[in-house]
């Protein structure tokens, strides 16, 4: 018979711990790194992430409006934007600066669209990270 | 903004190196060990990459 072991739950470390790096690294891509002293790797993430949205705009990928519809259409939509709105400062620019791009068929738009929503879900792991570095949890 | 137009192993190439540095970084916690999975991450993709199109090649006749 197996013995379950009991998880530890840790407690939630005050929100002035953790909640600036978090908010920072949602922002800018590897900034929560720089706010708690992790240079290098906050270099990395952020010529990682920006380097993958950048490319999937120029290969004019699509960004994401959340609709409503059938179920496929709503997880699709509004999963795809979520992934986008994830990249921070990266999508308000592109949004702003008006470089969003109409929906296309075509290997190469699809691939954009991808990289894009990529990049976003790349800055939500990098915002775990820098999350679990400010509560203490990780190194 | 300029155009890019990248073939279908180009964009899976750049999207498996990009990918595979970020995971290396927030996955472990030494210099070492995210190098090595940022390595074995990479080559998972490149694997699955030609495996994939070599399946595809092969099932298309």
């Amino acid at each position: 018979m197996a013995v379950k072991e009991k998880e530890v739950k840790q407690p939630l470390p005050p929100l002035g711990t953790w909640a600036p790096a978090l908010a920072l690294s949602w922002l800018i891509p590897g900034g929560g790194h720089f706010l708690l002293k992790r240079t290098g790797r906050g270099v990395l993430l952020l010529l990682s992430i920006t380097t993958m949205f950048i490319c999937g705009l120029m290969m004019r990928g699509y960004m994401f409006q959340p609709q409503t519809g059938d179920l496929l259409t709503t997880l699709i939509n509004t999963g795809g934007f979520v992934g986008d709105i994830a990249s921070g400062i990266l999508y308000l620019l592109t949004t702003w600066l008006g470089y969003n791009q109409q929906d296309m068929p075509g290997m190469g738009h699809d691939y954009g669209t991808k990289f894009l929503v990529t990049a976003g879900l790349l800055n939500i792991l990098a915002m775990v990270d820098a999350f679990e570095i400010a509560a203490g949890r990780k190194n | 903004m300029p155009n890019m137009t990248l073939s279908h192993f180009e964009a899976a190439f750049l999207f498996a190196l990009l990918v595979s540095v970020v995971m290396g970084i927030v996955t472990k916690s030494n210099d070492r060990d995210r190098l090595h999975y940022g390595i074995y991450t990479f080559a998972c993709f490149m694997v699955a990459l030609f495996g994939l199109g070599w399946l595809m090649y092969l099932g298309h006749g």
